[in-house]
């Protein structure tokens, strides 16, 4: 286990997520997606705390931990972006139907 | 070390063949289940990087809340039955995925890290100190040569001194945040007119 491995997974975990984001057409699958993107950076961000951080510190070792200052904000953003996200599947679910988003071209009821 | 060696690569395999998983499978049940094992194997990779807050709160969020909130979502949308379908950009899609992918490895194998971290060092003596501490913990950090006040700071509680005191602002705003998509989940929610 090192810094390269651990940067390898959050990019393979981003990259699945960025494919499911694009190439699929119901809404919670995207959202879905986009949580794996989300994971991917969390992972990068807490392994560099881990292991670069560590060397490029001089006089404070506050710097160690903002990486996982930084991941706690992107758990917290996606916790609002999945209530907002599913808020906006059930209004288009129940105006539209469906949640494809090949029939949500449409910003009207 | 070849416990560690077996446990990071059984939660790569766990992680990766989930999130495939997710993508892939067809059933959006399913893959809400796939998505919530990637939550629990990333958990787990928090622990292995010393990040124990962190893994707690991947649990109780993502698992907890996130992963719930997404199965809720898929039993009340009619659409389980139809399934995980792609549409037409799959092509693109992955080509443009690999090619990322592609650009994420090459840059992550061969950038030296090291040097590039150590670049704001003066001397190796320095480096090698800063090697000593590694991830606080009280024993390292005694060693460290740091004044008492700094090393009570990050031993105890580093985390939530930073997110109170330095790091207060987005605290605030991110507070304020999570208050407005709650308002805004549930006027979507909730509909016109009722």
């Amino acid at each position: 286990m090192s810094l390269e491995s651990m940067l390898v997974i959050a990019a393979v975990l981003f990259c699945i997520g960025l494919y499911g984001a694009l190439a699929r057409k119901n809404f919670i699958a995207v959202l879905m997606s986009i949580e794996l993107m989300f994971n991917g950076v969390n992972l990068t961000l807490v392994a560099m705390g881990r292991w670069v951080a560590p060397y490029a510190v001089q006089e404070t070792l506050s710097a160690v931990l903002t990486g996982q200052v930084f991941a706690v904000f992107i758990i917290t953003v996606a916790a609002a972006e999945i209530a907002l996200g599913l808020g906006i599947v059930f209004a288009m679910f129940r105006t539209n139907e469906s949640v494809d988003l090949t029939d949500a071209a449409a910003m009207r009821h | 070390m070849w416990f560690e060696q077996v446990v990071f690569w059984a939660l790569a395999v766990v992680a990766i063949g989930g999130a495939v998983g997710v993508v892939m499978v067809r059933d959006l049940f399913r893959a809400a289940l796939l998505l919530a094992t990637v939550f629990v194997a990333v958990g787990g990779f928090y622990v292995m990087m010393n990040a124990e807050f962190l893994a707690v709160v991947q649990i109780l969020i993502y698992v907890g809340a996130i992963a719930v909130l997404f199965i809720f979502g898929v039993m009340l949308t009619r659409d389980v039955r139809q399934g995980n379908t792609p549409n037409r950009l799959q092509i693109p899609a992955a080509l443009v995925s690999v090619l990322l992918l592609a650009a994420m490895l090459f840059t992550a194998v061969t950038t030296d890290w090291t040097t590039l971290a150590g670049l704001g060092l003066e001397s190796q003596s320095q480096i090698a100190q800063t090697q000593a501490v590694g991830i606080p913990d009280a024993s390292s950090l005694a060693a460290s040569g740091l004044s008492a006040q700094e090393v009570e700071s990050i031993a105890g509680g580093g985390l939530a001194d930073l997110l109170i005191g330095e790091f207060v602002l987005p605290f605030e705003a991110v507070s304020l945040l999570l208050l407005a998509a709650a308002i805004g989940g549930l006027a979507l929610a909730r509909g016109r007119g009722r």
